[in-house]
C-alpha cells in the first residue's frame, strides 16, 4: 500500500508533467488503434469483395496488385466448366475519377455475380443488368456522392453512363463503387477479354487442394489461393498492415520518449527521497520497481485513455458521410491487447535508464543533495 | 560494570567493529578516516565526539552501509559488510539511522513515513501497524499518525525519524547529530527519549554529537580527531 502510494504520490506531485506523459501515450495508443483498425477494416472489406459467395480466388501469379492482374477469358470459361466448380465469376477491377471524386472503384461483373445477386436493390431490377454497354449500377454511397438517380446519366472517367440501378451492400468499397457489365468494363479499361480475378465456389470445399493443383498444372501464369491464404499472403494487405503498425509504432516510440523524459525528471527531482528510501532499507531492485511502477501507471492510464479516445475517433469517423461504409469501427480484441501491451512495453523501456540511474544513486551523497 | 571492562572481559557480544578502516574522498586527496579501530558491544550507548570533519559521520555512514571504506574491515552484528554490494538492504534489520535533518518524505503522513522500513523489509501489515502503535505511543505521537510531515514541529519530526529508525527492531541505532537541528529544550527531550528507547529496546546506540553534555550521558565517549580515534573513556 505504501509502495503504491509512493508511486502515486510522485505522479500526483507533478500533475501537469504526469498528465502530459499520459496524454503522450494516449495519443500514441489512439493513433495506433485508429490506423490499425481503419486499415484492417479496409483489408477486411476488400477481402470481403473477393470472398463474396466464393472460397477460392484465381489471379495472375506474381502481381503485386490485383488491379494489374490479367486472367484471360479462356481460363475463366475452362475453369467454370470443371466438374468440381459450382460457379466461377470473373471480376475486373478498375479505378476511375470524376469531378470532386478522385477515386471511384469500378467492378466489371457478369449478371450472375454474387455481388449483384446478393445486394439489396434500392432501385432498378437485377434482371436488366448487362443488357446495354453503357448501363451501370451504382452503390448507394456512389449514387449519393455522384448525385445520380435511377435513369440519370453520370460522367464516370472518360465516359457517360446510364444508371439502371442502385444497390446497397454492407461493404464500403462496393457501396461506393460502380458495377459495369464485364464486357463494358473490359472495353472501358482497355482490357479486352481479360478479368482481374476469378472468384470460385467449389461444389465440395474438400476439393480446394485438387483445384489449386489443377490451376497450377494447367495455367503456369495463374495462381489459385483460398481466401484465408490470400488474405495472409497478398502483398498489398501485408504492406497496409505493416504500415499501420509502423505508424502506430512510431507514435508509441514518441510516447515512450515522453515517458522516459518524465521518469528521468522524476528521478532527478527526488534523488534525496530515493536516498531516504535506500537508507531505510529499500533495495536497489525495490527502487527500480518503484520507478517501473510509476511508468507502468502512466502507460496504463495512457493506454486506457488512448483506447477511449481511439474508439471515439473511430465512431466520429464512421459518422462522416464521405467515409460511410469505409470505416469499420469493430475493434478486434487482439488489436486492443497488442496496443496495450506495446504501450506498457514502451513505458517500461522509457523507464529503463531512469531506473538504472535511481538504482545507482549513492545514498550518502544524495542525502546531501538539496 | 563499565563497558570498557565488559569488552576487556569478553563477556558481552561485539556488535560493531571497525579494523584499520581508511576512507578518503575526491580521489584520495581528502583522507577522512586514517586507520580507525573501533568496537561497540551489545546494549552500549557510545558518543562519538570531535570537531567537524574529524570523521564521525563518515564512520557512522560506513557502519550503516551508506558508504564503503577504501580499506579495512567493518562488521555489523558479525556480518562483514564491506563485501556486500547492497549493504543497505542487508542491514535493514540490523541498523536504524537517525540524522540531524530528519530526512522524512514530506508528502507522506507520519505513519506512512514510519512504515517505510517495514515495506522495504516485507513485514506484514498487521505486525507493522502494531509496532507503529507501540512506538508512537512511546514517543507521544499517536495523535499525529495521519498528519503530514509539514504539519509537524521540529521535535515531532525528529521523534518520527526515531520511530522510523526503530520500526524493524534493529539491534543497532546510528544517530548522526540527532539533536543538532533542535532548540535546547527539544534537544534534551529527544535525547531523553532516545536513551529511554534504546534502553528498553536493548539497542546499541552510536551517536555522533558536538554536544558534550549529551555525550557525557552515554556509557562511553569516544574522541575522534583528524580521522583517528584518540581516546575512549567512560562517560559515566
Amino acid at each position: 500500500m505504501i509502495f503504491l502510494k509512493l508511486i502515486l504520490t510522485n505522479l500526483r506531485r507533478h500533475r501537469i508533467r504526469s498528465f502530459i506523459s499520459v496524454a503522450g501515450i494516449a495519443f500514441s495508443v489512439a493513433a495506433m488503434l485508429t490506423v490499425v483498425t481503419i486499415l484492417q477494416g479496409a483489408i477486411g472489406m476488400f477481402s470481403g469483395i473477393l470472398s463474396s459467395d466464393s472460397e477460392i480466388i484465381v489471379f495472375e501469379r506474381n502481381v503485386s496488385d490485383l488491379f494489374f492482374s490479367n486472367v484471360p477469358a479462356a481460363a475463366v470459361n475452362e475453369i467454370a466448366s470443371w466438374p468440381m466448380v459450382l460457379h466461377a465469376d470473373p471480376v475486373l477491377f478498375g479505378v476511375v475519377s470524376s469531378a470532386d471524386h478522385p477515386i471511384i472503384t469500378c467492378f466489371g461483373v457478369t449478371a450472375g455475380d454474387a455481388r449483384i445477386r446478393k445486394a439489396t436493390w434500392i432501385a432498378g431490377d437485377r434482371r436488366t443488368f448487362a443488357q446495354h454497354a453503357d448501363d451501370v449500377v451504382l452503390g448507394e454511397r456512389a449514387a449519393e456522392f455522384l448525385g445520380a438517380q435511377m435513369g440519370s446519366h453520370v460522367p464516370i472517367g472518360h465516359g457517360v453512363f446510364h444508371v439502371i440501378g442502385i444497390l446497397k451492400t454492407a461493404n464500403g468499397f462496393e457501396d461506393g463503387g460502380v458495377f459495369m457489365p464485364l464486357s463494358s468494363a473490359q472495353s472501358f479499361f482497355h482490357k479486352d477479354g481479360m478479368s482481374s480475378v476469378i472468384t470460385v465456389k467449389l461444389r465440395n470445399r474438400d476439393d480446394a487442394t485438387s483445384f489449386k493443383n489443377a490451376v497450377k498444372t494447367k495455367y503456369a501464369s495463374l495462381i489459385a489461393l483460398e481466401d484465408a491464404e490470400f488474405n495472409h499472403s497478398y502483398s498489398q494487405f501485408r504492406i497496409l498492415k505493416a504500415t499501420a503498425w509502423a505508424v502506430g509504432g512510431c507514435g508509441l516510440i514518441l510516447g515512450g520518449l515522453g515517458v522516459a523524459n518524465t521518469m528521468i525528471m522524476s528521478v532527478f527531482t527526488r534523488i534525496r527521497e530515493i536516498a531516504i528510501l535506500r537508507v531505510n532499507g529499500f533495495s536497489s531492485m525495490q527502487i527500480a520497481a518503484m520507478i517501473f511502477g510509476e511508468s507502468a501507471v502512466v502507460s496504463l492510464l495512457g493506454a486506457v485513455l488512448g483506447l477511449l479516445t481511439g474508439t471515439c475517433l473511430l465512431l466520429i469517423l464512421k459518422l462522416v458521410p464521405a467515409l460511410h461504409g469505409y470505416v469499420d469501427v469493430t475493434i478486434q480484441p487482439v488489436v486492443m491487447l497488442i496496443v496495450v501491451l506495446l504501450a506498457l512495453i514502451t513505458g517500461i523501456a522509457g523507464a529503463l535508464y531512469p531506473a538504472i540511474y535511481a538504482m545507482r544513486i549513492r545514498a550518502v551523497e544524495a542525502l546531501r543533495f538539496e | 560494570m563499565n563497558s570498557t571492562t565488559a569488552q576487556a572481559n569478553g563477556h558481552e557480544r561485539i556488535v560493531l567493529q571497525a579494523e584499520d578502516v581508511w576512507k578518503s574522498y575526491d580521489e584520495g586527496t581528502i583522507t577522512v578516516l586514517k586507520g580507525v579501530n573501533f568496537k561497540a558491544v551489545e546494549g552500549q550507548t557510545v558518543a562519538l565526539c570531535g570537531p567537524s570533519g574529524c570523521g564521525k559521520s563518515t564512520l557512522l555512514h560506513l557502519f550503516g552501509g551508506l558508504d564503503e571504506p577504501d580499506r579495512g574491515s567493518l562488521s555489523v552484528n558479525n556480518i562483514e559488510i564491506n563485501r556486500h554490494r547492497d549493504r543497505l538492504s542487508l542491514l535493514r534489520h540490523e541498523v536504524g539511522f537517525v540524522f540531524q535533518l530528519h530526512n522524512l518524505i514530506p508528502d507522506l503522513t507520519l505513519a506512512e513515513n514510519c512504515l517505510i522500513p517495514t515495506v522495504a523489509a516485507g513485514i506484514d501489515h498487521k505486525t507493522a501497524q502494531a509496532r507503529l502503535r507501540q512506538l508512537t505511543d512511546r514517543t507521544g505521537l499517536s495523535h499525529r499518525l495521519n498528519h503530514r510531515i509539514q504539519k509537524l514541529s521540529g521535535g515531532e519530526r525528529q521523534r518520527t525519524a526515531l520511530c522510523r529508525a526503530l520500526m524493524n527492531k534493529p539491534k543497532i541505532l546510528l544517530a548522526d547529530e540527532p539533536t543538532g537541528s533542535l532548540d535546547e529544550q527539544s534537544s534534551t527531550t529527544i535525547f531523553e527519549l532516545l536513551l529511554d528507547l534504546v534502553a528498553t529496546e536493548g539497542v546499541t546506540l552510536v551517536m555522533a554529537t558536538h554536544d558534550r553534555n549529551l555525550a557525557q550521558r552515554c556509557n562511553r565517549l569516544v574522541e575522534m580527531r583528524d580521522g583517528r580515534i584518540h581516546e575512549s573513556e567512560n562517560a559515566r
